[in-house]
């Protein structure tokens, strides 16, 4: 069976000053797949992800969503950034984080009404952070900022989810609920791309991976293409899976 | 003339009243505005803008060579503007950090706008006094018509405010974000912008370049203390500002030669240090009584299970043990002890202790509750 393309990055180059970021890069995501994108700290990994969603922009290349250009495609993704890029002694509450996740489809000006509040509600709901709804932001703790973070990207009901460690610095109980989560995403057929620290944990987490090191090393499924020669050439140093049994 | 006096005067008196209305308007603005600008991190932005206002001051008065307010304030607008398009042009194009922008074109105009200043002092033109006014702001010149045009210039802010007020606090929360969901940010950020450089611009004749900053930020500051909310911060700096402006006219026109720009300044800044301390929950009095209230209740929680620990070992829970078993216990003072005592946890004869079924209740509870937040 041929499976969709749900993104499609051609040819896709990122420079901050004069060194470039990324070079190069070509990258099809099936649908339906839960990758992980891997690489050494200023691989470029979270350069990837802004660039696809044109928070930066790249020198060169394109990408398209579903065979279309990504500016048309912007409802079909969702994004859920780094926790440390924003300041969370903002005078807000959890809930009303999540319903950002609203502002999207609503448009410019027209408020959020008693529909964006029940969704906003339910994916609290669905991180578990309902009894959290009315907190001030700065008085979660960092996992829980996370599963807000989660929750907002949720209320998009997007197809596409992209995600820059998720798992950054939250503690085991945590990153279990967040991972069931992109797994049941993944059961619905969507598509789930997450920037990705723990080596250990690919295997175990998903099912497709990234290779990433300014250029792309390798893409596919985690069964065929994790192995000792793809580490190698991403982390340059002799690297051995020791862990996969 | 005394605060009474100037109270029953307000109404009444035709100068007074449009001083008095013009700080207050000038107030709420400024600091409804403040909030986006401290959110942002924006608080040396207020300062840079004022201060690049001088030279646009300056040479508006010597293209018309008339001192009406108006035109001097459009001069104003325009280099502020082109002050705060230069910062902004200065960060995205260099290596340089926000600071050093800031900083850069502060001093450039600034000292651009005193050059002109003084060139102008020096024609031979009678009209030439009083533009140094625009240093320290001087509120007794403003006339009905500035009113109206504070006024105005408000009302417009405040219904931009509400038609883009979810834009607007996206932005300042998570602008990446705010991107990817399909928003203009830079159209924000521009609407945002013009309208802190337009209240500031509108600020200067009453409070100056040299201190209006302060009108931006002491308000927002202030209520950042008080709220949780967007909404409700925006709200109390407007309040606050607007207090202040009412307020330091009161005080600067109840006291003889009492300039009203830095006494305004002076009460925002009272309204910040007494957020500061009293607010009920990021106050520092408040936050100081918690901690050592804190500190207190787990001195007696350490005790009292250590205390358990003892008497667990015995049949009876009651069983009299020595005080001095305690003092190579770390947290244990007398004081805490008698506090225990008070609350019926412990009994003490003499030298001796024991546990009262209470305590033993209260302790194993402790214990149990410990147990589960750790698993």
């Amino acid at each position: 069976m041929e499976q969709k393309i749900a993104v499609k990055v051609d040819d896709l180059t990122v420079a901050y000053n004069y060194k470039p970021v990324l070079w190069d890069i070509d990258l099809e995501i099936p649908e339906g797949v839960l990758m992980a994108i891997v690489g050494p700290n200023g691989a470029g990994k979270s350069t990837l992800i802004k660039a696809i969603l044109g928070i930066l922009k790249p020198i060169a290349g394109s990408v398209s969503i579903y065979e279309k250009p990504y500016e048309k495609q912007r409802s079909l993704v969702a994004y859920v950034p780094q926790k440390g890029s924003v300041d969370w002694d903002f005078p807000t509450t959890a809930l009303d984080v999540v319903m950002m996740g609203t502002y999207g489809s609503l448009g410019w000006i027209k408020r959020p009404g008693q529909k964006e509040k029940k969704a906003a509600l339910e994916a609290l709901e669905k991180v578990g952070m309902l009894p959290f709804k009315s907190r001030q932001i700065s008085q979660l703790s960092g996992g829980q900022q996370q599963r807000i973070f989660l929750a907002r990207a949720l209320v998009q009901d997007a197809s596409i989810y992209f995600m820059d460690e998720p798992f950054q610095g939250v503690d085991a109980t945590t990153e279990i609920a967040i991972i069931n989560i992109l797994k049941e995403l993944r059961k619905a057929g969507k598509t789930v791309i997450v920037v990705h620290h723990d080596l250990q944990t690919v295997p175990e987490y998903f099912d497709w991976v990234t290779f990433l090191n300014v250029k792309k090393i390798a893409t596919g499924p985690v069964k065929d293409i994790f192995n000792d020669d793809n580490l190698t050439k991403t982390y340059g140093i002799n690297y051995k899976v020791s862990i996969q049994e | 003339m005394d605060l009474q006096e100037y109270f029953s005067l307000v109404f009444s008196d035709y100068t007074l009243r449009t001083i008095t209305l013009g700080t207050a308007i000038l107030g709420a603005v400024t600091g409804m505005l403040g909030s986006f600008a401290v959110l942002r991190k924006q608080s040396l932005l207020g300062d840079a803008i004022s201060h690049a206002a001088l030279p646009g001051i300056a040479i508006a008065f010597l293209i018309t060579g008339a001192k009406d307010s108006n035109t001097l304030l459009l001069g104003a607008l325009v280099s502020g503007l082109l002050g705060t398009f230069w910062i902004r042009g200065i960060i995205t194009k260099t290596h340089l950090k926000s600071d050093t922008a800031l900083g850069l074109i502060l001093s450039l105009f600034f000292g651009f706008g005193m050059l002109l200043l003084t060139f102008i002092q020096k024609q031979p033109n009678a009209n030439q006094a009083g533009l140094d006014k625009y240093l320290f702001g001087q509120a007794a010149t403003l006339v009905e018509s500035d009113v109206w045009l504070m006024a105005i210039v408000t009302g417009l802010c405040l219904f931009v405010l509400l038609l883009f007020w979810k834009e607007f606090k996206i932005l300042l929360f998570d602008k990446d974000y705010a991107k990817t969901l399909g928003f203009n940010t830079k159209t924000i950020d521009i609407l945002i912008t013009s309208f802190i450089v337009l209240a500031i611009v509108l600020g200067l004749q009453t409070v100056g370049v040299v201190l209006m900053s302060a009108m931006l930020l002491a308000p927002a500051a202030a209520a950042r203390q008080w709220t949780n909310s967007l909404s409700k911060m925006v709200f109390l700096a407007a309040v606050f500002g607007a207090f202040s402006g009412v307020f330091g006219t009161a005080i600067s026109s109840s006291q003889n030669n009492l300039s009203t720009g830095p006494v305004i300044v002076l009460v925002a800044s009272v309204f910040v240090v007494f957020s500061f301390i009293f607010s009920p929950s990021r106050g520092l009095l408040f936050r100081q009584i918690r901690f050592i209230a804190n500190r207190r209740d787990l001195e007696q929680q350490k005790t009292l299970a250590f205390m358990y620990h003892i008497a667990e070992t015995h049949d009876n829970i009651s069983h009299p043990h020595t005080i001095k078993i305690l003092n190579n216990f770390q947290g244990f003072t007398r004081k805490t002890l008698q506090k225990l005592v008070d609350k019926e946890y412990v009994m003490l004869d003499g030298t001796m202790w024991s546990l009262t079924q209470k305590g033993f209740d209260k302790a194993s509870n402790l214990y149990n509750q410990q147990a589960k937040e750790d698993e």
